[in-house]
């Protein structure tokens, strides 16, 4: 779908002020950057401090903490499966390690669990690597040029851009060792974008003091997921995979330490059990519970499954109350709808403009005031895009990346890109894109160490689901390298843990029986299940023809 | 605002055909959203819904065509009558190898993949590839040995399988692919000197001091000293270097 007449004027507006515009940036005057005291006023306008959307929650380890609705209702739902059902007497699968989610998380702690001796299963929902880390495109932060970068700036960036409230310990991690799991990947065979020498080409991302941004062209999270799920693949005498078997409920033993999960198996519907010595719940985010109602750039797959069921075996959770909103997801053609837009079109250089031409934000401030900015600007100021499907955006002027770093940047920087607006008719190195913020990241998540650990012994944590790392919210780039880092801690720190501690004999589901009283006594509705394992995409009009299918939650 | 709604029917419905069989689906959706339209409700055969995952391969015809055309179901538009179905899966076999062990001669990749040259160049491949990746392209290169050219040519690849699957020499493509991307990125391309002076220096303890002191700084003096630190200028190059050397 090329655009249209109307916006094509429009366009036309954007190109008046470009040249202007990238005589402004190659003499290095920017848009100057928000006071701390101007961020905190312009977020008022970020979908976080809408107090309409968000409740208290009224069971579990963090009751009484406000988080959006759509989050606390799978925090207080009922278990798919009656667990007086599942037989623990004989479980269907044993191992070491048992890995809950298939994506850069879980299979990085793998292949670190097996490195360290053990035996894993990895149960995933959909297939190996279909995940967030797949779609990552723009990045992975590592201060690893030292005569201008090092952990001390990562560190003060990953705060900021947190607002400062931060688990200390989890950002110092991240920062210290983020160079050295770059090193890890390169090992790997991640093809990395690097000079001829073989200095690594980095550039900057939003909240970013030093450029410190490592890609592999615009599919950074792909070269990435689809290299070290090659290396599992090579270790398939030790990594047992289990795909379409998400992880519904964990065991815990008799010494109250986590020992196991119960898989379903969406193809088969048959639910089976797992017993391991240590757990880790890598299960990753939760843009498909949309949030306020938003689109999102999040796999089929993200509906929150590993907090809801560590909530239940009594892991507390943190961060939760904020949700990070990607100021660029596409709004306009209709059927690319939430799509990501990498930061890093904006990481080089290319501006933010109104309707009228004109820049109203910096492109490179930390992403929920970039968002909040957006949001203002088209809501607040009216000076918004119309698009021809009755939506608003913001212009994010591509072309102008052209000018600044040479003709054919576009395609070869952004070639994922730079493809399917082609498919489109739409020319992205002539012709702007229009966004709008879309729902991508759980900042927060369950409480961790930055040892993996959680408060539930043999219960490890890696990557999205774990909160605090980010504060409340999360820099481009330090999610990637979140799932690296802690990845491999956690599949270290599970080994260790299986190693040395013997596994419980008694098996038990107690916690999800009492968990469900607790949802029956606050007065959460039967029909209420969780985790939800995928959205529901059926029309209204077709499901109230289904006249004998049989709904749980979202899944017939 | 960019939210969820119900398909509303305005847009023009046109039939199309899943598997053979005909349903009328608003001409604006992609082909997944088509299926999910029509009543179908995906566990396999979707994954990312963001053109990169591989889960969604798709094949179909047009009327008065004799082509195979493909493309991911969660990227490509509906067209009237259009005849389709989605391949969530396709078998092709996968060599194990010690990646340490490699040293990154083309022979290791001709011992891993022998059928390598049972390909008889007949382009199958790169005509079904949704990433329009030339398929043939980077064969022909391992076949003579060139692994960099192989590791770029095939660098959009997202292992969807459809070049298996229309394969004469029956070659699994896109695994040895994989296999030639990982011997480029860590054999034939030089290793980043900066990254292993770093890694060093990290662990001989050399900002350990400068960052305890962030992290123990109260926080009103932390936000000051985020504000006031320097910021590397956006079209500033390499060799850019801060004013004072504090942290560093």
């Amino acid at each position: 779908m090329p655009y249209p007449e109307e916006l094509k004027k429009l366009i036309k507006v954007v190109e008046s002020t470009r040249a202007e515009r990238v005589a402004r940036k190659l003499k290095n005057e920017e848009v100057p950057f928000l006071s701390l005291d101007a961020r905190t006023d312009r977020l008022k306008y970020h979908p976080d401090f809408k107090d309409e959307g968000r409740h208290e929650l009224s069971i579990g380890p963090s009751k009484g903490y406000k988080i959006a609705h759509e989050m606390a209702e799978v925090l207080e739902a009922h278990s798919r499966v009656n667990p007086a059902d599942v037989n623990l007497i004989k479980t269907d699968y044993e191992t070491d390690v048992l890995v809950l989610g298939g994506g850069g998380a879980g299979t990085s702690a793998a292949i670190l669990a097996v490195e360290n001796g053990c035996k894993v299963i990895i149960a995933t929902k959909l297939r190996h690597g279909d995940a967030n880390t797949m779609m990552a495109e723009g990045g992975i932060q590592a201060a690893t040029k030292g005569h201008k970068d090092s952990p001390y700036f990562h560190y003060l960036d990953i705060m900021g851009g947190g607002h400062f409230n931060n688990v200390p310990e989890l950002a110092e991690t991240l920062a210290n060792n983020a160079p050295s799991a770059i090193k890890w990947l390169e090992n790997q065979g991640c093809n990395f974008s690097k000079y001829p020498d073989g200095t690594m080409k980095t550039i900057h991302g939003g909240g970013t003091s030093r450029k410190r941004m490592h890609y592999a062209a615009d599919i950074t999270g792909a070269e990435i997921m689809r290299t070290i799920r090659d290396e599992a693949r090579n270790h398939s005498d030790d990594i047992q995979v289990l795909e379409f078997s998400p992880a519904v409920e964990l065991i815990l033993n008799e010494k109250g330490e986590c020992a196991g999960a119960v898989l379903y198996n969406m193809e088969t519907e048959e639910y089976i059990t797992v017993k391991a010595k240590s757990i880790v719940m890598a299960t990753g985010g939760s843009g498909r519970l949309h949030i306020q109602g938003f689109m999102t750039t999040n796999h089929y797959g993200a509906t929150a499954d590993g907090i809801v069921m560590a909530y239940r075996a009594g892991v507390k959770v943190c961060f939760l109350h904020t949700v990070q909103y990607h100021p660029t997801g596409i709004v306009f053609p209709e059927q690319a709808e939430g799509i990501l837009i990498t930061e890093k079109f904006r990481g080089s250089g290319a501006n933010l403009v109104n309707i009228e031409g004109q820049q109203f934000v910096n492109e490179r401030e930390p992403r929920d005031v970039e968002a909040a900015s957006i949001i203002k600007e088209c809501i607040e100021d009216g000076k918004g895009v119309p698009t021809p499907s009755g939506k608003v955006g913001i212009w994010l002027d591509s072309p102008m990346i052209e000018n600044l770093a040479g003709p054919g940047t576009v395609e070869r920087e952004f070639p994922g890109k730079f493809i399917l607006y082609k498919r489109f008719g739409i020319d992205i190195s002539k012709e702007p894109m229009l966004i709008y913020p879309t729902l991508h990241y759980q900042n927060g998540g369950l409480e961790f160490k930055n040892t993996g650990h959680t408060s539930l012994p043999g219960l490890f944590v890696a990557g999205e689901v774990g909160g605090g790392i980010h504060g409340e919210n999360r820099l481009m780039g330090n999610s990637l390298l979140d799932i690296i880092v802690y990845g491999r801690i956690a599949g270290k720190s599970a080994a260790d843990f299986a190693n040395e501690n013997a596994n419980g004999s008694k098996l038990s589901l107690e916690h999800v029986i009492k968990y469900n009283e607790e949802a029956d006594k606050a007065g959460i509705a039967k029909d209420k299940v969780a985790p939800m394992l995928l959205p529901d995409y059926t029309d209204a009009r077709i499901r109230e023809k289904q006249l004998t299918s049989h709904y749980v939650g979202t899944m017939r | 605002m960019t939210e969820v709604k119900a398909v509303e029917i305005k847009a023009k419905l046109i039939p199309i055909y899943i598997m053979g069989k005909k349903y009328e689906v608003p001409e604006t959706l992609t082909i997944m959203k088509a299926i999910e339209y029509a009543g179908y409700r995906y566990i396999r055969g979707c994954g990312c819904r963001g053109g990169v995952c591989g889960a969604c391969s798709t094949v179909y015809r047009k009327p008065g065509s004799y082509k195979i055309m493909s493309g991911l179901a969660c990227q490509t538009v509906v067209e009237p009558d259009m005849y389709l179905t989605q391949i969530p899966f396709y078998p092709a076999i996968r060599s194990t190898y010690n990646f340490e062990e490699l040293t990154g001669k083309p022979e290791e990749v001709f011992d891993l993949y022998q059928e390598l040259f049972r390909c008889v160049a007949c382009n199958a491949c790169s005509k079904v590839c949704p990433m329009d990746v030339e398929v043939m392209d980077y064969i022909s290169a391992l076949k003579r040995g060139d692994i960099k050219a192989a590791a770029e040519i095939s660098f959009d690849c997202i292992q969807c399988g459809l070049c298996a699957s229309r394969c004469m020499g029956e070659l699994p493509q896109y695994h040895i692919a994989q296999l030639a991307r990982r011997i480029n990125g860590r054999y034939l391309t030089p290793q980043a000197e900066h990254l292993k002076t770093m890694v060093a220096n990290i662990e001989s303890g050399r900002y350990q001091e400068s960052l305890t002191g962030l992290k123990v700084m109260d926080i009103n003096m932390l936000k000051e000293t985020y504000t006031a630190r320097e910021l590397e200028p956006a079209t500033g190059g390499e060799d850019w270097t801060p004013k004072e050397n504090i942290g560093l």
